[in-house]
């Protein structure tokens, strides 16, 4: 079986793959971590979008073999040591941005993304285009678009904290 | 224990205690959890709506490298997933209650229908076998739609089912009805057709059977939103398992909608072949499975007429629906277009009259059940669609002619013609409010804003109510239901004062983990830290009935409270026993156990304590310990209602539709979180969104599923859903000890009939008087262009 070395969240793996393994079946069956999700077959859903030397991937569309020397970064890789969330991870629970938490992971991915390719910032309006690839069927999007917008500030240095929700917006 | 710094008891909104785990990838779904020599089982399903099986060759696939074992229905014969509720025809006789065999019998209904199912050492081994079988169908005709179904010499699904029916109800009297339409000044008439849906939470459904064979004890691991539902269904009914040897855990579940309520092939297969095997078994659905096998929602074809008096007042309404219930009957299938929906016809009008009959269908199609809403989304449609179109055909103003019918706020409790009483509402101050909030009166000026840039801008209402917090037992019981719908709270408070909430509710997005938390909080005055929801496990939490038709805080929530009072009522003996004080003498308020009028005290924790360690006791007289249990049976249904008010626009040229303002205000009851609260109603109207303008199950003559896959069917993406004005107007359940009334639903209900509302209204001078859902861009653009080509004429 062909062999493929890659790292995750900081840590280095040499895994045995068939050549129709995918990246997640890899992350979710040989390494365990379930935080990706899978969601669909085609490739529409985003719910198993992690970052592969620096850009969101939808995992269920990467075969394993390709993240060869890879760098990658899932859901369990955002918060740091100590535990101090992501700041995506943060305006997402302070904007109450998940419900059933399932399309979260490649969701919070998929903005991180999203945030770190636009320094400038983005609108409501970008940020509703840029989620076209991630399904929620929870939400109704209105609050994860929120605690996108306000995560970017955080994230951008525009604003040294989060800016906190209020319950009757 | 302190009383916690910022308050997070009733009315708080603090952040959910579930979100760090979702948020780190440390959620606990199904397909997360692995067993110790774990197979995989994958389903062969028909690629044929409807087949005679003529045959299975398994040979070539059992030699396949991995094949742990391959079954057919030939060697699991067991007994069929069952419908839960019992419906009766018009005549009084029982419906028609086919069979359901978890793997097909000699037959398949539906594509997607379980033929055989492959367990291999790994999931892709598993799929490779499954190709490799051989099975040879005969191919029968398919009657897809319901009217096919229906008509004569249609073919026949069942042979328990004579013309394809599986009941004729009605409810209401029809003499009467009859009497009203005879005095009627004007007579609305309205057909329509309540698009069909596929739920498709984010999450697809997933299962592992695991077996003991030194125990002879059975689990099952499944996305469900009621475990122990699926162990009573699976275990007394299908496998004949009892329930001391059967444990089901629903672990974190990634939506449901209703879609997760019922009791699968799935989940019976992998319980049974694990004990065969004797070894664990797991199954994922992949998406393309997920549409063609989770029970699909809505599907009714409804004609319906309305009597109105001179003056506006409705004198009565007559609704003859056909409702689809696919190839067989899922667990609640029955009640949906019936009980859940029949009934609330009445909305929130004081039409004195009422029929409605109901004709379920079989068709080679996937089972259809509750989807969010169940029933009354359906009802809600009509009604407010009917209303509109009445307004129109009257000349009384839209608004006008709802505040004329409105049950008014003082004539609660309120007896409706079709079984239900209402306990409470206050239709007038929603709607003020909504109006208010929406902007209402500044339309005309927005509409012509639009106008000059090209755009059809219209605005659309409803006003609507439903029935939830299922509910009354004996009610329930007396309508068919055949389980009762009561629900459990058990409350321990370990030796230290910190609390575990044992609830058969289940949270699949919803957040009990938080709101229920949170009443123990207000309750006890301990922070919402030191409380922990158990839920989704057979084994550690008593008999309960699980999560839908928005009752976990109605129903749940109030045998929580139950329990509690059991407790502060034990607690308070204690204390007195320990301040020498009279049990009646002794006041609790949040953490604190006084003597009236004196300063004497003691703590919650203290109290806690001496229950555990009993040395200075009334031992005599009770029990050390402080762990209650209470079981709830609601009263009554609850009803939730309230205003919607939709705003979009179209482009002629294109047919492109943007929904510009949304606004809600609903009646939920009193609130616990509101920020949970507004993301429940907010997720709902999406649906509802997307019931009106996006998403519709397709399948084509013979019985191929169009819509199958998220190329096909549209979800609601970020940018098909605007900014939601979401607010709530409190009017009490009159009840249950919380006046609650439930938000899970509400958005999913009242949205739609806004939406399509608003659609009409945009098209004002097209001639139309509704527009079927989805109402999408080529459907638009061509009654734009239809109606351009009339004007040009
Ligand atoms: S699972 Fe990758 S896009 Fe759906
Ligand atoms: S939170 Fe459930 S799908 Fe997004």
């Amino acid at each position: 079986m062909p062999q493929v070395t890659l790292t995750v969240n900081g840590k280095s793996h040499t895994v045995e793959v068939e050549a129709r393994t995918l990246l997640v079946e890899l992350l979710r069956e040989k390494l365990r971590l379930t935080g990706t999700h899978v969601g669909c077959d085609t490739s529409q859903c985003g719910a198993c979008v992690v970052q592969m030397n620096g850009d969101s991937v939808k995992s269920c569309t990467t075969l394993a073999l390709q993240a060869e020397g890879a760098t990658v970064t899932t859901i369990e890789g955002l918060a740091k040591a100590d535990g101090t969330l992501h700041p995506m991870q943060e305006a997402f629970r302070e904007y109450h941005a998940l419900q059933c938490g399932f399309c979260t992971p490649g969701m919070v991915m998929s903005a991180i993304d999203l945030v770190e390719k636009h320094p400038q910032g983005l609108s409501e309006h970008e940020i509703r285009e840029g989620l076209e690839g991630n399904l929620c069927r929870c939400t109704g999007y209105h609050n994860i678009v929120k605690a996108i917008g306000a995560a970017q500030e955080v994230m951008h240095g525009r604003s040294a904290t989060l800016a906190p929700a209020h319950a009757a917006e | 224990m302190n009383a916690p710094v910022v308050f997070e008891g009733i009315g708080a909104s603090p952040k959910r205690k579930e979100d760090l785990r979702f948020l780190s990838g440390r959620g606990n779904y199904t397909d997360d959890i692995n067993r110790p020599d774990q197979t995989y089982a994958v389903m062969l399903r028909s690629p044929h709506a409807h087949a005679a099986i003529r045959g299975i060759d398994t040979a070539a696939a059992a030699a396949m490298p991995g094949v742990v074992a391959i079954y057919t229905g030939a060697e699991m014969v067991v007994g069929s997933l069952p419908c839960g509720w019992l419906i009766h025809n018009k005549d009084g006789s029982p419906m028609n209650e086919p069979g359901h065999p978890p793997l097909a019998q000699g037959k398949v209904r539906h594509v997607g229908d379980i033929v055989a199912v492959v367990i291999a050492e790994t999931r892709p081994q598993a799929r490779d076998a499954a190709e490799a079988i051989a099975v040879d169908y005969e191919v029968l005709g398919a009657a897809t739609s319901m009217a096919a179904a229906l008509a004569p010499g249609a073919p026949l699904l069942h042979e328990g089912a004579p013309g394809n029916v599986c009941y004729d109800w009605h409810i209401g009297d029809l003499a009467v009805n009859q009497a009203a339409f005879a005095q009627a000044k004007h007579v609305v008439h309205f057909e329509l057709v309540n698009n069909r849906l596929i739920p498709n939470a984010m999450e697809p459904r997933a299962a592992i059977g695991d077996y003991d064979r030194t125990t002879d004890q059975h689990t099952l691991y499944t996305t469900s939103q009621n475990p122990h539902v699926i162990r009573l269904l699976m275990g007394a009914f299908v496998l004949q398992i009892p329930e001391h040897k059967l444990r089901v855990v629903a672990p974190d579940v990634g939506g449901g909608f209703g879609s997760k309520i019922f009791h699968y092939a799935e989940e019976a297969i992998v319980t049974w072949a694990a004990a065969r095997i004797n070894r664990p078994i797991k199954w994922t659905a992949d998406r393309t499975e997920s549409f063609m096998s989770d029970a699909h929602g809505r599907d009714h074809v409804t004609k319906a007429k309305l009597a109105l008096a001179a003056d506006g007042k409705f004198l009565g309404l007559h609704v003859s629906t056909t409702a689809n219930m696919g190839a067989y009957l899922s667990t609640f299938a029955t009640s949906v277009p019936t009980y859940l929906s029949a009934t609330l016809l009445a909305g929130v009008y004081t039409t004195p009259t009422i029929y409605a009959e109901v004709k379920a269908v079989f068709t080679n199609t996937v089972p259809v059940d509750a989807y969010r809403g169940a029933g009354r989304p359906e009802a809600t449609f009509l009604l407010e669609r009917l209303v509109d179109i009445a307004a129109k055909q009257t000349g009384i103003d839209k608004l006008e002619l709802r505040r004329r019918n409105f049950i008014p706020a003082d004539a609660f409790p309120y007896q409706t013609p079709v079984a239900l009483q209402y306990d409470s509402g206050d239709y007038q101050s929603t709607l003020a409010q909504a109006l208010k909030t929406a902007d209402w009166d500044g339309f005309e000026a927005r509409r012509k804003a639009a106008a000059a840039q090209g755009k059809l801008r219209g605005i659309g209402i409803s006003t609507y109510i439903e029935a939830c917090g299922i509910a009354p037992s004996a009610v329930a019981g007396a309508l068919g239901a055949r389980a009762g719908l009561y629900e459990v709270g058990a409350i321990r408070v370990h030796p230290t004062g910190s609390v575990s909430v044992l609830t058969g509710t289940h949270s699949h997005g919803q957040g009990h983990e938080t709101t229920l938390a949170q009443l123990v909080t207000d309750r006890f005055g301990i922070p919402l830290s030191q409380v922990d929801i158990v839920h989704g496990d057979t084994d550690r939490v008593p008999f309960g009935m699980g999560t839908y038709g928005s009752r976990s805080l109605a129903v749940g929530g109030s045998a929580m409270v139950k329990a509690m009072d059991k407790i502060v009522l034990k607690a308070r003996r204690i204390a007195a026993h320990l301040m020498e004080a009279s049990v009646d003498d002794v006041e609790f308020d949040r953490g604190t156990f006084r003597v009236a009028g004196t300063d004497k005290t003691k703590a919650w924790g203290e109290i806690a304590l001496t229950a555990y360690v009993p040395h200075n006791y009334p031992i005599e007289e009770i029990e050390p310990g402080l762990d209650e249990t209470a079981f709830y049976d609601p009263k009554n249904f609850t009803y939730p209602g309230g205003c919607h008010i939709c705003e979009v626009e179209i482009d002629p040229d294109t047919g492109a539709i943007e929904v510009i303002n949304f606004t809600a205000v609903d009646d939920v009851g009193r609130v616990i979180n509101p920020m949970i609260v507004e993301g429940q109603v907010q997720g709902g109207i999406a649906q509802g969104i997307g019931q009106a303008l996006l998403e519709t199950c397709s399948y084509d003559a013979d019985g191929q599923l169009l819509s199958g896959s998220f190329m096909d069917y549209t979800m609601p993406r970020a940018d098909d859903v605007g900014t939601l004005s979401v607010a709530t107007h409190e009017t009490l359940c009159t009840h249950n000890p919380l006046g609650v009334k439930g938000c899970g639903e509400v958005g999913a209900i009242g949205s739609p009939p806004a939406v399509i509302n608003a659609v009409v209204d945009a098209l004002r001078d097209y001639g139309v008087t509704h527009v079927e859902m989805p109402a999408t861009p080529a459907k638009l653009w061509h009654i734009i262009n239809s109606g351009r080509q009339l004007a040009a004429e």
